[in-house]
């Protein structure tokens, strides 16, 4: 069994009106010193089994074809422990 | 002669499949209620793909919709020719489809937005739009929380030079979308997605603000008839 962790972001270039909500709520709520916020989604896939090359590449898949769309989103993947 | 039959897709989540069959079915065509989970187009001649929450917008608008078992038949139908025309919720499926480029993200200003708004036609090459005037303004209802267009700069230098923009917001930008696109079409002009909802337009009886979502209709009917 293996922890498998996606991370997916909008890419850079693209606007995210919601990490900039957040960003302006910190000053008010007394947070100093953040330039800017960037929000973003966290999958943890549980495998039936080791996270070796075969299951990450699986794993690449998915992200590529469900867990993030590729026109705006950019997606990282990394195993746990 | 039979009349044409243009289907309209239900998913679990979508709100407007009345309107639009009832749409469709005032412009004289038979409305075919299509269902997600069935491997079936019913030989339909078009597909109305409504608005609504498919799949409660679960992991992102559309995302989910994209492949489901009717979209597995509708993918390969569309890239054929079969217009079809997907508003708000559909404009999203279609672009997570890949059948329309671009994504539909978080509006602007966060609000989700409900009115009535300006939109200025920008092509009636579509087999959607034949029975507008280029450069006419008309007025829809919008509401949607997930409705700003964006594109990868090649992409929308292409949309522009191919006159692939069909629809424009007029009279300001309610969602930030990128050169004020409220709707685009697909190389073959078979394939339009927009975020207003011309299905909410085509009846004074509702309180609609205009009925210029007839058109949409009379268009597509006018093609059929004549293919």
């Amino acid at each position: 069994m293996a922890r498998v962790i996606v991370d997916v972001m909008l890419k850079p270039e693209i606007l995210d009106p919601q990490g900039q909500a957040i960003a302006r709520a910190l000053p008010r709520l007394g947070f100093s010193g953040v330039a800017g916020v960037r929000q973003g989604k966290r999958f943890e896939l549980e495998l039936d089994g080791p996270a070796d090359e075969a299951a990450l590449s699986e794993v690449r898949k998915m992200a590529e074809t469900l867990l993030a769309n590729t026109v705006i989103e950019d997606f990282t993947i990394h195993v746990e422990r | 002669m039979s009349a044409a039959r243009v289907g309209v897709v239900t998913f679990p989540g979508t709100l407007d499949d009345q309107d639009a069959a009832r749409a469709v079915r005032l412009a004289g065509a038979e409305a075919v209620p299509l269902w997600h989970a069935d491997h079936d187009l019913k030989g339909v001649d078009a597909v109305f793909l409504p608005g609504g929450f498919s799949y409660g917008d679960y992991l992102r608008c559309g995302a989910i919709s994209r492949f489901s078992p009717l979209m597995t038949e509708l993918i390969p139908a569309a890239q054929a020719g079969l217009p079809v025309l997907g508003t708000c919720n559909g404009f999203q499926i279609l672009c997570e489809a890949h059948l329309l480029p671009g994504a539909l993200t978080r509006n602007e200003g966060l609000h989700y937005i409900c009115r009535d708004q300006r939109i200025r036609v920008e092509s009636t090459r579509t087999a959607w739009t034949t029975d507008f005037t280029d450069g006419q303004e008309i007025v829809l209802p919008i509401k949607h929380g997930e409705g700003r267009y964006v594109a990868d700069a090649d992409t929308l230098a292409a949309l522009e030079s191919e006159g692939r923009v069909v629809f424009r917001y007029a009279g300001g930008n309610p969602n930030g979308s990128l050169n004020d696109i409220a709707g685009i079409t697909n190389e073959a002009g078979n394939i339009v997605g927009l975020m207003p909802h011309p299905e909410h337009a085509v009846e004074d009886l509702t309180g609609a603000p205009s009925v210029d979502g007839r058109h949409f209709f009379t268009s597509i009917l006018k093609r059929l008839v004549n293919a």
